[in-house]
């Protein structure tokens, strides 16, 4: 049967990765896109400060959700892959793809969303581009934002440097932007008052960055595929096992409740404000603490802890709430479409 | 005057019977009853499956208490006939609509996600009464649910079934009833069991009377369990409890939910919509009395009919070449023991039945992991 595009590729999960290795390394393959991180680390002179640059679309479906939108989702959604990075945010370009017919009004709410956004965290849109694609070839917009942003001098974020003994922290509480976005697109007559979480995220951990510097070994921000998928990537890239404590994860009640009417796991709903850090357990301490000073970090937690890769597998281990233990593996299946 | 005894918030309630202490106090009790003899646990529903691996029940377990899954998932147990039906009205110009999980099920005749990816109008609802909506809302397309499961999705379909559905609205259904499916593998006398968890959501419907069978006919303890993890556990303890006393009998864990009659109302709709004969299971055949039919009088909403459908079972177990699902589905093999499991059968591109659904046991183990190795990782952790 002739090989097409599915659902499925744009998943973040396994066949997310068989597309990127099996079409899109071969043909775009660069040292630096090699790297796979959240942003590209220039180190080229005659820059003299390492420069962070990366680029996400944005087709989330409705438009509008509780507590933000695409436009919204779109700068911050960048904003966050640079500071995950250790970089300070400073440029974005975004790239507009409409569908004809849209309202002006939706995207003039957009536009201003995302000068908000833009103002909130530090940035400018220095670059833009829009088409327009008939109607029916769309969903009213699409959105790409790319970005650049400056390294922190003391940045180190590197998987490769997560090693046995490493805090597993995670800035609050998890599936907020999924069950908000899902509720909005479906129309189930659940009332719930879950917001999506979306938020520029360089406030609350470039100070980490500027503070704890080398102590820090990884951050991401916990987007598609959520904080399961991130782990288990971070494992394979490190080489390492991660054990996780289930009855540490914080996951707000309405989204619990729709979660289990529904069978969706939190563990792997998308988050837009987010992020998980591995870092060296002297600083746990100091970190949470300083985290959780911060608004967007009030419900950060120490989740569990590195260890060695048993028989070299670099697995995820989630000890239950019961006491009991088992796998916590990647991303299995499109668990919500259209997400960010 | 004793005041009456307030029922417990369910949020509490969930609080308890997921409690560390409660859960680790079954456990122990457990280890003391099953001994040296041990025991051997069927239960028949992917939702305890899932809770089972999903909390690492097992992993809490004495190793001699085996509690092995049987045919519970109904996407695993759906034939590819039914599923080349569904396909073929698809193809021609219906909205087909069904629940997530049917969507990656696979044939030799490839699957309704492949259907859809090639043109076809294939959509997920969430409920039946949503297809019966999309119908309403194009009076010019022919909407088809193709609905499968067991008790608990045919009862909320039997009960929309009446002259008031829109005239092109129809169905194509492939509804099992769980209990004749473990009565036949125990009449088969190939399977040796010391004891039946029944699932909790189909005994809402059936009643723990259905289940009581098994302790008249075989002599082996059943006891219908809810869903959480202290659920499964008291279920398991309970079977233990009575091989102890050496009085099999039916028992409800589930008295929240079930009622031991089950639900009436369920059970008329299901007469009123259904009939009951002879259906075959993907991986077992045909099992006497285990299907629901819609009922003559209600032909205009089989899509079968009005699509002039004709269909046939491809082969006497119905699985892919090399495909190990036969011995899975029925508890004698554990999922990672086919050679295919995790290889060239995985959740993002499964080869059988039983690694598709959230439901199926191959797919649950590869997510969560073989309490067997797990056991030995924790050992090693201490």
């Amino acid at each position: 049967m002739e090989k097409r595009v599915t659902l499925g590729h744009g998943a973040g999960g396994k066949l997310t990765q068989d597309l990127i290795n099996s079409l899109f390394i071969p043909h775009l393959k660069n040292d630096l896109l090699m790297e796979m991180g959240d942003s590209a680390i220039i180190r080229k002179k005659p820059l003299r400060d390492r420069l962070a640059f990366t680029t996400d679309s944005f087709v989330v479906t409705p438009l509008f959700f509780p507590g933000g939108d695409i436009g919204k989702l779109a700068v911050n959604g960048t904003i966050n892959d640079l500071v995950v990075a250790g970089a300070e945010p400073l440029y974005l370009s975004a790239g507009f793809i409409l569908e004809e017919g849209l309202p002006f009004e939706d995207l003039e709410r957009v536009c201003v969303s995302m000068a908000d956004a833009c103002n909130n965290g530090g940035v400018q849109i220095v670059a833009a581009d829009t088409k327009v694609v008939e109607k029916g070839k769309g969903d009213g917009i699409f959105i790409n934002t790319s970005g650049v942003g400056l390294l922190r001098p003391k940045a180190r974020i590197d998987p490769k440097r997560v090693a046995p003994g490493d805090s597993i922290l995670v800035t609050g509480t998890l599936g907020d932007h999924g069950i908000s976005v899902f509720l909005a697109r479906q129309k189930l007559g659940i009332n719930t008052n879950v917001k999506s979480d979306c938020a520029a995220l360089n406030t609350l951990l470039l100070p980490l960055i500027d503070k704890f510097g080398g102590d820090i070994h990884f951050m991401r921000d916990l987007t598609r595929g959520g904080f399961a998928t991130i782990l288990n990537e971070m494992a394979g890239q490190s080489g390492t096992s991660v054990v996780v404590r289930e009855d540490s994860i914080r996951v707000l009640p309405g989204v619990v409740a729709v979660c289990e009417m529904l069978g969706f796991d939190p563990l792997y709903l998308a988050n837009e404000g987010k992020a998980m850090l591995a870092i060296s357990p002297d600083v746990a301490g100091k970190v949470l603490k300083h985290l959780r000073k911060h608004r967007l970090g009030r419900n950060a937690e120490i989740v569990g802890q590195v260890d060695q890769a048993g028989e070299g597998k670099a697995r995820v281990f989630l000890d239950t709430t019961v006491g009991g233990t088992r796998l916590l593996d990647r991303l299995l299946e499109d668990q919500l479409p259209r997400i960010c | 005057m004793k005041k009456a005894k307030k029922e417990m918030d369910p949020e509490k309630m969930q609080s308890l019977l997921r409690n560390e202490k409660a859960v680790k106090g079954i456990a122990g009790e457990i280890s003391r009853l099953a001994g040296k003899h041990g025991a051997r646990i069927m239960h028949v529903c992917g939702s305890h499956e899932h809770t089972a691996t999903r909390f690492g029940l097992r992993t809490l377990l004495p190793a001699n208490v085996e509690l092995i899954a049987g045919p519970g998932c109904p996407v695993c147990v759906c034939s590819s006939a039914d599923i080349r039906d569904a396909i073929e009205v698809a193809k021609k110009g219906a909205i087909l609509t069904t629940f997530g999980d049917m969507m990656r099920d696979r044939t030799q005749h490839g699957s309704l996600e492949d259907a859809r990816a090639t043109g076809a109008d294939v959509r997920m609802v969430y409920s039946p009464l949503d297809a019966v909506q999309m119908a309403k809302d194009n009076a010019r397309r022919e909407v088809v649910f193709f609905g499968v499961g067991f008790e608990t999705t045919a009862a909320p379909v039997a009960s929309m079934v009446s002259d008031d559905l829109p005239a092109n609205f129809s169905m194509l259904t492939s509804f099992k009833l769980t209990s004749p499916a473990v009565d036949a593998l125990l009449a088969s006398g190939k399977h040796h069991l010391d004891g039946i968890i029944a699932p909790g959501h189909v005994s809402t419907v059936v009643g723990a009377v259905d289940w009581a069978r098994f302790p008249e006919k075989y002599g082996v303890p059943a006891v219908v369990a809810g869903f959480e993890p202290a659920d499964l556990l008291l279920a398991i303890l309970k079977i233990l409890q009575q091989m102890k006393a050496g009085k099999p009998k039916v028992e409800n864990e589930y008295t929240r939910l079930v009622r031991f009659e089950g639900n009436p109302h369920a059970q008329e709709a299901m007469r009123n919509a259904f009939d009951v004969k002879p259906a075959f299971w993907r991986g077992i055949g045909m099992i006497p009395d285990s299907g629901l039919f819609l009922k003559e009088r209600w032909s205009d909403f089989d899509a079968k009919r009005k699509f002039e459908i004709q269909s046939s079972i491809d082969s006497e177990k119905d699985l892919p070449k090399g495909c190990h699902c036969d011995e899975v589905i029925v508890g004698e093999l554990y999922p990672n023991e086919c050679p295919l499991f995790g290889k060239t059968c995985t959740p993002a591109s499964p080869y059988g039945p039983c690694m598709v659904s959230g439901e199926g046991t191959c797919y649950i183990w590869h997510r969560f992991g073989d309490p067997r190795e797990l056991r030995k990782i924790l050992a090693g952790r201490k």
